[in-house]
């Protein structure tokens, strides 16, 4: 009797959970799983002593990463999985040789609120004080573990709460110190107020605050360990006029960047367009001043940031456009930047058949005022204050100018081009490392696109450098045949003719090609890699020399 | 007793394949995930608003900073009116520049003339939902709000076998193979 009641009770436990599961298998039925990969490789092998490249004793690295993501209706869950078997050459090292699923959240959603629980990227304003992202190419992930809550009460005001530890690489959340808390609003008037749903101007205002904690032990600082941060902005637009702004404070944070000293910091983003079809002008203005914002105050390079400053410098693509990148400075900088398009129409003079655009854009980023606080006290002298700073007045050192044009222009159905002309100065003691040097350099580049069937194309690029600095005049050359909408290969060939020493007038050839195939794409590539600076959104990462054989795949499902 | 239970839990089980098996079926329509993005004139705009009145969308994922992206929808404006006008297709522009470059998307896209809808998407968290590794990553969307085709990467001619994809699914028809 005994066993038959355990038996039944038993069947009855089976029963039960089959039809939960069986009704949680209705629930889910609805949604779907997606995801993306990621995988690049490099075989490196030995050029001649003068391209100073390496090749790491694995003689071949690997990496890659994979995105699941379950979505139905108002749940979603997702992980990555990460691999570094090695990382390339110039990744951040702390990846290298792991593996993991640093990456995984749970998020909900109901009636105007939003929880995601495990890992998540978030933004406040422009960033000001509070930015986690990624840029899988460069290595960069503060990705925060923790909670997320998205609020929405009523229509037109929306609260954000975030808490939790940034990523640092594959460490575990118990061994990194700093706890990131942060609350933002936003009023969109226009959304919040029915009466002014109908009104030109349409007026939006936000305003955050952020606070790290780590503790402290350190027997020659006398540290803060909350450290908060707060932000205003404001975006008014009316008609074809867009004003925007964001200001950002932050109480002293004594840190390993900017020297321990005690001084607070501000920043202040500015920008206006004003556009319509055809034409359109941007004009951005910037202060930094002391804004570094770590979670942890002795992280160095690129971990641990918890705020974005944006670079107020057009993000070039042509490899020589894109040789002297600029850098944003957390300790101080004021920038400004102009751009303007227009569009010559069609069948006008300038504007021939088919109309031709142009696009114009100025940026000059110089030091901030620095003066003693006192006489005896040097500029920036750990233990005190730092320094005095003029808001308005805007410091004599360059870092970065650049001014340049570009115009595309579709000649005839078969045929079209865009010339770039452009000159850039970038203090390299700044952006790269003490005693590199200002460059001032002149690049011009002819991009030709020649349609020689429907579906296949010849591209050509021809670019010039020009400096008496640095390592002198490079000139480059490419071509590139695509069938669309599968193949394509390319030659290309850097070349530094104009290097003083002879030896060293290197030839960077690189053969590629690739096939892509809806949302999958294969490339693969042989050649040389000159060291440089890789960037994306601001933020650089140094690239040794290399050559050899790259492979990337890229795929979506 | 215990036979009359095992009958219901083949029973449970039975029902519990079949609804798999339905399950399965709903799980090859994807929809738009739903986050929100910002519209150029500042406002929110939830992507699982998206619609088109029953006919398709196109989703081009792009920024000011890549270059095929804006030779990819350089050349879809070319042909836009034609494209709108034989199937009704709608293109949505997503743009991934984050505040470094974000202030400029409105003026850049009044620049080139493109009269597509643009929303920001500036710390890509659609770009995470939709699973987009680079850009220019383009979706279409059928009639029922449902993911049907994508293709990432973009050369001259590229927009011939999106707009065959379009005119099919305008049509109601099966995808025509990508040659």
């Amino acid at each position: 009797m005994k066993t038959k009641n355990i038996k039944r009770s038993f069947a009855l436990a089976v029963a039960i959970a089959i039809s939960t599961l069986g009704s949680m298998a209705q629930t889910l039925g609805g949604g779907s799983i997606h995801g993306n990969f990621e995988a690049n490789g490099q075989y490196y092998m030995p050029a001649s002593k003068y391209y100073a490249d390496s090749v790491p004793n694995e003689k071949m690295l690997g990496a890659g990463f994979a995105n699941f993501i379950y979505a139905n209706d108002n749940f979603s869950a997702g992980f990555r999985y990460e691999t570094y078997m090695n990382s390339l050459l110039g990744f951040p090292q702390g990846y290298s040789n792991n593996s993991g699923i640093p990456y995984r959240f749970i998020t909900y959603k109901n009636e105007g609120l939003e929880v995601t629980a495990g890992n998540f990227y978030e933004q406040f304003g422009s960033g000001l004080i509070y930015r986690t992202y990624e840029e899988r190419g460069l290595g960069y992930d503060n990705a925060m573990e923790g909670l997320r809550i998205k609020y929405s009460p009523v229509n037109g005001v929306y609260f954000k709460g975030i808490i939790g530890k940034e990523r640092l690489y594959f460490n575990a959340i118990y061994t990194i110190p700093g706890l990131v808390r942060g609350f933002d609003g936003e009023v969109n008037l226009n959304e919040a107020i029915s009466s002014w749903a109908e009104h030109k101007t349409k007026i939006i205002i936000g305003g955050s605050f952020v606070s790290k904690y780590q503790t402290s032990n350190d027997p020659f600082h006398v540290l803060p360990v909350n450290v908060g941060a707060s932000a205003g902005r404001l975006n008014i637009i009316r008609g074809n006029l867009n004003l925007s702004g964001e200001y950002a404070y932050k109480i002293n944070d004594p840190s390993a960047s900017n020297g321990y000293i005690y001084k607070d910091g501000q920043a202040l983003l500015v920008n206006a367009n004003y556009s319509k079809k055809g034409f359109g002008i941007t004009l951005s203005a910037e202060r930094v001043d002391n804004m570094d914002f770590r979670a942890d105050r002795n992280a160095k390079q690129i971990d641990q940031m918890i705020n974005f400053l944006p670079v107020l410098a057009k993000q070039h693509t042509y490899a020589l456009a894109a040789f002297y990148p600029y850098a944003s400075q957390a300790n101080g900088e004021m920038g400004v930047q102009a751009e303007l398009f227009y569009i010559f129409k069609p069948n006008t003079f300038l504007g021939g058949k088919y109309g031709t655009n142009i696009d114009v854009n100025y940026s000059q980023t110089q030091s901030i005022d620095r003066q003693q606080i006192n006489s005896s006290t040097a500029v920036g002298k750990e233990n005190t204050k730092g320094y005095t700073s003029n808001f308005f007045k805007i410091g004599k050192e360059v870092y970065f100018h650049d001014i340049n044009m570009e115009v595309t222009k579709k000649v005839s159905k078969t045929f079209k081009f865009v010339a770039t002309y452009m000159n850039i100065i970038c203090n390299r003691d700044i952006t790269v490392a003490p005693g590199d040097g200002t460059v001032n350099a002149q690049v011009a580049v002819l991009e030709m696109f020649f349609k020689v069937t429907d579906k296949k194309t010849i591209r050509t690029e021809m670019q010039h450098l020009s400096t008496m600095q640095d390592q002198k005049n490079w000139a480059m050359g490419l071509i590139e045949y695509t069938i669309a909408p599968h193949l394509y290969v390319a030659a290309l060939d850097l070349y530094n003719y104009g290097n003083p020493d002879k030896n060293y007038q290197l030839h960077y050839p690189n053969l590629s090609a690739g096939f892509t195939k809806n949302a999958n794409r294969f490339a693969i590539g042989y050649g040389k890699q000159r060291a440089g600076i890789f960037c994306v959104g601001g933020l650089c990462r140094q690239v040794p020399a290399s050559n050899g054989i790259t492979l990337s795949i890229t795929s979506s499902f | 007793m215990t036979k009359k239970l095992m009958l219901a839990v083949a029973a449970l089980l039975f029902s519990m394949l079949f609804s798999n098996v339905s399950a399965q079926d709903n799980a090859k329509s994807r929809k738009i995930p739903s986050v929100d993005l910002k519209g150029l004139d500042g406002g929110k705009v939830n992507t699982s608003t998206f619609s088109n009145n029953g006919k398709p969308m196109v989703i081009s994922f792009w920024a000011t900073w890549c270059k095929p992206c804006i030779e990819e929808l350089n050349a879809i404006s070319e042909n836009y009116i034609d494209w709108q006008k034989e199937t009704g297709v709608k293109v949505i522009a997503i743009s991934i520049d984050d505040a470094k470059t974000s202030a400029r998307v409105g003026t850049f896209v009044n620049g080139k003339g493109w009269t597509y809808e643009i929303y920001g998407d500036p710390n890509g968290d659609f770009k995470r939902a939709m699973n987009v590794n680079n850009p220019p990553h383009a979706f279409l969307i059928n009639g029922n709000g449902e993911i049907v085709w994508q293709h990432v990467g973009f050369a001259e001619g590229n927009e011939k076998e999106l707009y065959e994809m379009i005119k099919a699914v305008a049509a109601g028809k099966p995808l025509p193979e990508s040659k």
